[in-house]
């Protein structure tokens, strides 16, 4: 660093945010790889389905794959809103994990 | 599901104990079946120097007394051949020899400088889907009954049909990348792909053992913090690096004058090339051309 450079605005350490980017991506592509690809369907029809009784946000629904041993499970949580209409009994975001052999 | 195997080479720890460092000594890669071993270089990203690497590790392995072929994937844009320098001598092709229009001794080029170095050159006129699996199969197994040490496979870009069967029948894979976010990205997928797609993971003969090579590296700009380190990119990608090619003038000229760079002594780029090829045969040799050169005293002063 001169003299000269010393009156220049300092860049920002571009490549530890380069690193920090990639190691986001990177960790959640890996995740991704071994997830069926039918999932993405599987998702929009599923919230198709509930929203025919209740009004849920579409990023309300979580579907995941997971591994333990030799088999796998497949995860499903709905976050339903915290007032819905016709099921007045429903508490605030309630939980319902779906678990079986996939 | 097939899709969904677990493979055991991305499912352990970031440096997975199964590629050994590039310090240990040459032992033989478990599951081989004969002595001619297959080196696939791949990278997912165009542009950051496969064809380089190729033709580099080609003649640094045949100068070594090795018997090389070296073959370019990348059916319809061919360009190892003029990175080798024998462009005009292309008869026949890769995919002539996959079809029988001829023999693979008629469509193997003998390289002038080195008496055990040949090149199979890419067809420039049909597509990819000129490649068949067992086409390829039958030229890789016809090369290592001519008792080649080594096979080459020089891998299109992407991650189609070239791509994929430049990588399948791979013992060892050398993944070329830039230490820039697109290229680390997809060299992560490549990983993921040498991983499960291949006959080594299919057959689980063991993994493909898989190196990391670092191109277009500016020792000067990861020390101002612009560019990923070595290290940031080997911690990203989890696998062990074969070497560091600097940024250097010397990749141009050589490719300009078709001759490989690793045959410029003098050019960093050349040296660091002659290194990665001794530590895949092998050699311990420590990285050079990773620190940034130390500026004098009126560069200090007044910056460069």
């Amino acid at each position: 660093m001169g003299i000269l450079d010393f009156f220049r605005s300092r860049p920002k350490n571009t490549a530890s945010v380069a690193k920090e980017r990639l190691r986001i991506i990177v960790a959640q592509e890996r995740a991704a790889q071994g997830r069926p690809d039918y999932l993405p369907l599987l998702r929009r029809e599923i919230l198709e389905v509930i929203k025919k009784y209740v009004n849920v946000d579409p990023d309300a629904i979580d579907i995941h794959v997971e591994r333990d041993g030799d088999s796998e499970v497949l995860e499903l949580s709905v976050a339903l809103p915290e007032r819905s209409p016709p099921a007045a009994n429903a508490d605030s975001a309630t939980r319902e994990a779906a678990a079986g052999e996939a | 599901m097939e899709n969904e195997q677990l493979d055991p080479a991305r499912a352990d720890a970031p440096s997975p104990s199964s590629s050994p460092s590039v310090t240990d000594a040459p032992s033989p890669t478990p599951g081989r079946t004969s002595l001619t071993e297959i080196i696939v270089v791949t990278s997912g990203k165009g542009g950051v120097g496969k064809t380089t690497t190729s033709a580099s590790l080609a003649v640094g392995l045949a100068k070594r007394g090795k018997k090389v072929a070296v073959i370019d994937f990348d059916v319809g844009l061919r360009n190892l051949d003029l990175i080798m320098g024998c462009e005009r001598r292309v008869v026949y092709d890769f995919v002539n020899v996959i079809h029988e229009e001829c023999t693979l001794k008629q469509a193997l080029i003998k390289d002038k400088r080195f008496e055990t170095l040949y090149v199979l050159a890419a067809s420039q006129t049909r597509d990819k889907d000129a490649l068949s699996k067992e086409g390829v199969e039958r030229v890789l197994k016809e090369l290592a009954e001519d008792g080649f040490d080594y096979i080459v496979c020089d891998s299109p870009a992407g991650i189609e049909k070239g791509a994929s069967l430049a990588m399948y029948f791979a013992d060892r894979a050398v993944v070329v990348v830039n230490p820039e976010v697109s290229s680390v990205r997809d060299s992560d997928r490549i990983l993921g792909l040498l991983a499960s797609k291949t006959r080594r993971a299919e057959l689980g003969n063991g993994p493909v053992e898989q190196h990391l090579l670092l191109t277009r590296y500016n020792p000067e700009r990861v020390a101002g913090g612009d560019m990923m380190g070595v290290d940031d990119v080997k911690e990203i990608l989890g696998i062990e690096v074969l070497g560091v090619i600097p940024e250097s003038p010397g990749v141009l000229t050589a490719s300009n004058a078709g001759v490989p760079v690793i045959l410029d002594d003098v050019s960093p780029a050349g040296q660091a090339y002659d290194d990665a090829v001794a530590r895949l045969a092998g050699e311990t040799r420590p990285m050079r051309f990773i620190e940034a050169q130390k500026k004098g005293f009126l560069a200090r002063i007044f910056g460069s």
